[in-house]
This record gives C-alpha cells, sequence and structure tokens, in this order.
C-alpha cells in the first residue's frame, strides 16, 4: 500500500524553456494539420505538450522515486492539462514544480486492490503566475498489466 | 480558425477524422518528441519479454492525436483544459477515429466544452476525454 504521507510531498523545481523547434516536432509528431504549430513565428504549445517537460527535469527528480510503486504493475490512468490563458507559446520560460496531490484505494474487479496516485505538475512564468498545469493519475493495479491479454488502465473501475 | 460561437450550441459534432494505420514509427517519432523512452513502446523483445504479444502505442500518443483533432477544429490558442482517460491499448496497424461533441456554453465568458472520442477500427475506445476553449 502507498504511504499517505506522501501527499503533499514536491519533487525539485526546475526551468524549462517552451522551443519553437519543439513545438513543431512535437506537432508533426501528434499529427496536427493545423498551420498555428508551424507558421506562426511565436507558435503556441500544443495541449499535451508539457508531457515533454521532462527533457528539463534533473535526473531521478521525479517525485514517483518516493511513491514506492510496483513498477510492473504502473499504468497511466489519465491526464488533464489546465491553462490560465492561451498554452505556454515559443520562448516562454517557465518553472515546473510537480506534487502528490492524492493518493486512495480502491477495490480491483478482479480482487486484490489498486492504488491510484494522483500528482500535479505547476508551471510559473517569470513573475511566478500559474499559467498551467498538468494534473496526472497513475494507477498501481493489483497484478501486472501483461498478466492477461489486453488490459487496460480502466480495469477494475 | 473559421469555427465561430454563432456556429456552435449544444450538440454540435466536429467533422470526424481518421488516423492511422499506426506504425511503429509513429510511436517512436512521439517518444522522440516527448521524452518518454519506455522500451515497452519500441522494443519487440522487451514487450514480448513483458508478456505482451508486441509493442503497443503510447498513450499519450493518442492523447496527443485527440488533441491535435481538438485544436485543429477550435484553434491553438483557444484551448483553456484537455484531458483524457486512457482505455483500451492501442497496437500496431491500429486505425484511431477521433470525434467531438459541444456538450456545454458559457456564454459569460465564450467557453464551449466538449466530449472528446477515439476510438479503434474494432469500434472500442482508445481515449474518453474531455476540453474546453475560448471561441470568439
Amino acid at each position: 500500500m502507498a504511504d499517505q504521507s506522501l501527499v503533499g510531498v514536491t519533487d525539485e523545481p526546475f526551468e524549462l524553456v517552451v522551443e519553437r523547434g519543439k513545438i513543431r516536432e512535437f506537432a508533426r509528431a501528434t499529427m496536427s494539420t493545423n498551420a498555428e504549430y508551424i507558421v506562426e513565428k511565436v507558435p503556441v504549445s500544443p495541449p499535451t505538450f508539457l508531457a515533454s517537460s521532462a527533457f528539463w527535469s534533473p535526473p531521478g527528480n521525479s517525485v514517483f522515486s518516493k511513491v514506492k510503486l510496483d513498477l510492473k504493475r504502473v499504468l497511466h490512468g489519465g491526464v488533464e492539462y489546465v491553462f490560465h490563458g492561451p498554452p505556454p507559446a515559443a520562448g516562454a520560460e517557465l518553472t515546473a514544480q510537480t506534487r502528490i496531490a492524492e493518493i486512495y484505494e480502491k477495490d480491483g474487479k478482479r480482487g486484490g486492490t489498486m492504488t491510484f496516485v494522483v500528482s500535479v505538475q505547476e508551471f510559473r512564468d517569470c513573475d511566478g503566475n500559474l499559467v498551467a498545469e498538468a494534473r496526472n493519475t497513475t494507477i498501481e493495479t493489483a497484478r501486472p498489466p501483461a498478466d492477461g491479454k489486453s488490459r487496460t488502465a480502466t480495469e477494475g473501475r | 480558425m473559421g469555427v465561430t460561437w454563432d456556429d456552435l450550441e449544444v450538440g454540435t459534432e466536429a467533422a470526424s477524422r481518421h488516423f492511422g494505420p499506426l506504425t511503429r514509427t509513429d510511436f517512436v517519432r512521439y517518444q522522440g518528441a516527448s521524452g518518454d523512452f519506455n522500451p515497452i513502446h519500441h522494443d519487440e523483445e522487451f514487450a514480448r519479454g513483458s508478456g505482451f504479444p508486441t509493442v503497443f502505442s503510447v498513450g499519450m500518443l493518442q492523447a496527443g492525436i485527440l488533441a491535435s483533432f481538438a485544436t485543429d477544429w477550435l484553434g491553438a490558442s483557444n484551448v483553456r483544459k484537455f484531458g483524457v482517460q486512457f482505455r483500451e491499448q492501442v497496437w500496431p496497424g491500429d486505425e484511431l477515429t477521433c470525434s467531438a461533441t459541444v456538450v456545454g456554453l458559457d456564454e459569460a465568458v465564450r467557453t464551449v466544452d466538449l466530449e472528446l472520442l477515439c476510438t479503434r477500427q474494432t469500434g472500442g475506445t482508445a481515449i474518453k476525454g474531455t476540453a474546453t476553449f475560448v471561441v470568439g
């Protein structure tokens, strides 16, 4: 069982720069046909672009190194991005920090206990204004995903 | 973008769009773009060794495709919320269909709420999503 005392634990804040070339690469990889990402001199970033903030995080910084989950049983349940204005545009210099927001358990349909860990990553501009948030739900299932044929993230809901 | 406030009401649907068949190259291109290099999405031996028949897509790839579908419709600068729940895994060769329906409008702040869906060629749901956009 995950340790409830980990709620509120944070990683070390780190800086990231939203880059035009990275936006183009990300828009292509996610099959966008929107010229805004390609033609604009200062394009905004795509809705899930901040997933790539992992490139800027120092090694070993993840809060999940502090939450003892069995990685063989871990699934990504979902994610929500919130933007307090247009998404960050090329050139934006942001500071990111993740905290563990919630840990809870549910009984799995096939027995056992599933643990849900909700983390919230905040992105702030140079003035400290909150510009975006990423809320991720990570699930530790009762048994490894490969145990069945084609398990899905929602099993047990 | 061509869509204006007057074009939208509860029940308005975007023209659905097909993506794929997805290839292993699509998975790798996304992994390179995002920085998530979990080998289960590109290393055949690793995936089989983990009990899967082959590699499978990164959930965040289909999330990104669904996000692209939504911002291609209502504008890259206009998105204020985008969320997904992962359902079925997506495999090499899968063909995805994205669709969007308006489920709410807030005239005071000119925002529109969407329900989003990304289905596989089997009819199974890969992702369910929601989004909020401002519309001029």
